[in-house]
């Protein structure tokens, strides 16, 4: 029983390690600022199309599956408001984080460990690099300022994808859209819908960076450190989503 | 060069003294001790799995020992933390066993990563300027003839030419101790030897103290026999009084234990029937 726990224990003990290293070294030198342009790049600009693409669409779903609803109580001048609060609230930073945990945790993951059984990452070591502060720190400053970014953008065209719906189908003028998604919004969900993209950033990339960088077993190693990435990085998205909303709810 | 802990000397590079290192799948290092001088030459025979890449790795701080302790530089580096650590091993060059060049860098910025990474820690070494760096990775890639290979990405290169970068990467900052891990390892016989060639060249035109891994006789007996000569450029016989010859020293380890430490003299006489195997397996 004993040993069945130890290597999950020891496993957390060591991204624990790692998370802390990480965080410390955003404030020691040197710093890869090369590294940060380069990976806000992959991650923050290469998302975008994705990231456009879905929002738009699940704030036009939502628009027509609301309206739906709405019209039962002749209260479909209210879509504006349930597409903004959905969004905002939820739908526009899990939707965002899981999209960029399927990307870049995956891809992360596969380049460090790919990295580490080619034995690029003891090389780093040995030429005299910590390779948290060159691979992990730059892939954690980076997501953490693009994600809250990219869910921005998918707020807005998501909205935009709910204004499409109102105003074809549901003869809603584009002021009044507008005017109810915008009243809607509080402070609290402002700031609940920002917070939680920067925190599953930093969970993202550091579930990302850690699977990959303590890959073993050659190739296939690296295929399983990808699937474990993106597989555990999205349940925590979820978990950490409900444990934030808690306490936002109760605010 | 001596297998004595008790008689290391002030010019002693690296020693090891009683060291252990297991893993889940058994001892990679088995009570290994020697001391290696400066100027010197180590040759590390074993098949695989029986320990020899491991000690590099130990040998540089990369693994940590279960037991005994690592002098790197006459500097204990066993319990050193990982940051003070960065600073001796920048006096020490590795050349991987795959050679494990950086895919995303050219094989410019490859050769000059070490250069560059001195001077982005501004470390206790002097920082090399700008404009030297240059100079300095086209002088090492010149060094391994791959001086028209400045922009290519190591992908493009065949095996063999990655090995040589690997070993401009490794020499470009000049270190006094440089450690390969079968540097010869599935090449084809020639380029093979070209490999060795360039190794004997760095240790003679610098004076560098060399730790070779390797499970071919025959790269072990080019150590300890040729030398460069600079004027030709080519290897030619040293004899057996020579101080290459009477500095270069053999260790054949099985299942990580040192199984046998001297001279060639000596390796060519042991009767053990597993070092017999590598003393045959010459062509």
């Amino acid at each position: 029983m004993l040993d069945a726990l130890k290597s999950p224990i020891l496993a957390f003990q060591d991204f624990i390690l790692l998370s802390v290293r990480a965080l410390t070294n955003i404030f020691r030198t040197p710093r890869y600022t090369d590294d940060i342009m380069l990976q806000a790049d992959s991650i923050g600009v290469g998302s975008l199309p994705i990231v456009i693409l879905t929002g738009f669409f699940s704030g036009a779903v939502m628009g027509l599956q609301m309206s739906r609803a709405l019209n039962q109580y002749g209260a479909t001048g209210q879509v504006g408001a349930i597409v903004s609060i959905t969004l905002v609230r939820e739908l526009g930073p899990v939707l965002t984080s899981l999209l960029v945990a399927g990307r870049n945790a995956s891809g992360i993951a596969s380049e460090l460990g790919s990295m580490k059984v080619t034995e690029q990452i003891d090389a780093m070591r040995a030429l005299g690099t910590d390779p948290t502060q060159k691979l992990v720190t730059p892939r954690l400053i980076a997501m953490a300022v693009t994600l809250p970014l990219l869910t921005i953008l998918s707020d807005f065209v998501g909205l935009c994808g709910g204004w499409v719906i109102a105003s074809s189908l549901l003869n809603q003028t584009s002021s009044e859209y507008w005017n109810t998604a915008y009243r809607i919004l509080e402070w609290n969900d402002l700031a609940q819908g920002l917070l939680k993209p920067f925190l599953f950033a930093i969970l993202i990339s550091l579930i990302g960076c850690f699977y990959g960088i303590r890959t073993s077993g050659g190739t296939q190693g690296v295929g399983r450190a990808t699937t474990q990435a993106v597989v555990v990085a999205s349940v925590w998205i979820f978990v950490l989503n409900f444990f934030i909303t808690q306490i936002f709810v109760n605010l | 060069m001596t297998a004595d802990p008790v008689a290391a000397t002030t010019k002693s590079v690296l020693r090891f003294e009683h060291v252990s290192l297991a893993f889940d799948g058994g001892p990679a290092l088995d009570d290994v001790s020697f001391d290696l001088e400066a100027g010197h030459t180590l040759i590390l025979f074993g098949a695989a799995g029986s320990g020899k890449s491991v000690l590099l790795k130990t040998a540089m701080g990369l693994l940590k020992p279960d037991r005994g302790q690592i002098f790197l530089f006459g500097e204990d580096i066993t319990g050193m933390p990982e940051e003070d650590l960065y600073e001796i091993r920048a006096k020490a060059g590795i050349l991987f066993q795959e050679s494990a060049l950086f895919d995303s860098l050219t094989v410019e910025d490859n050769v000059a990563y070490p250069l560059l990474n001195q001077r982005a820690r501004g470390g206790k070494r002097v920082a090399v300027a700008h404009d030297e760096v240059d100079r300095r990775v086209r002088e090492a890639l010149r060094f391994v003839e791959l001086e028209g290979t400045l922009e290519k990405f190591p992908s493009e290169l065949s095996g063999g030419m990655r090995r040589r970068v690997g070993i401009a990467r490794a020499t470009v900052t000049d270190p006094p101790l440089i450690l390969y891990d079968s540097p010869t390892a599935g090449l084809d016989p020639i380029t093979a030897n070209t490999i060795v060639a360039l190794i004997v060249k760095a240790r003679d035109m610098r004076n560098t103290t060399s730790v070779i891994v390797s499970h071919r006789y025959q790269d072990g007996h080019i150590m300890a026999n040729f030398r460069h000569n600079p004027e030709t450029g080519e290897l030619e016989p040293a004899t057996r009084d020579s101080r290459i010859h009477q500095g270069t020293a053999f260790m054949v380890f099985r299942e990580g234990q040192l199984l046998f430490t001297g001279t060639q003299e000596e390796l060519e006489h042991a009767t053990d029937p597993y070092i017999a195997k590598f003393r045959s397996a010459r062509s």
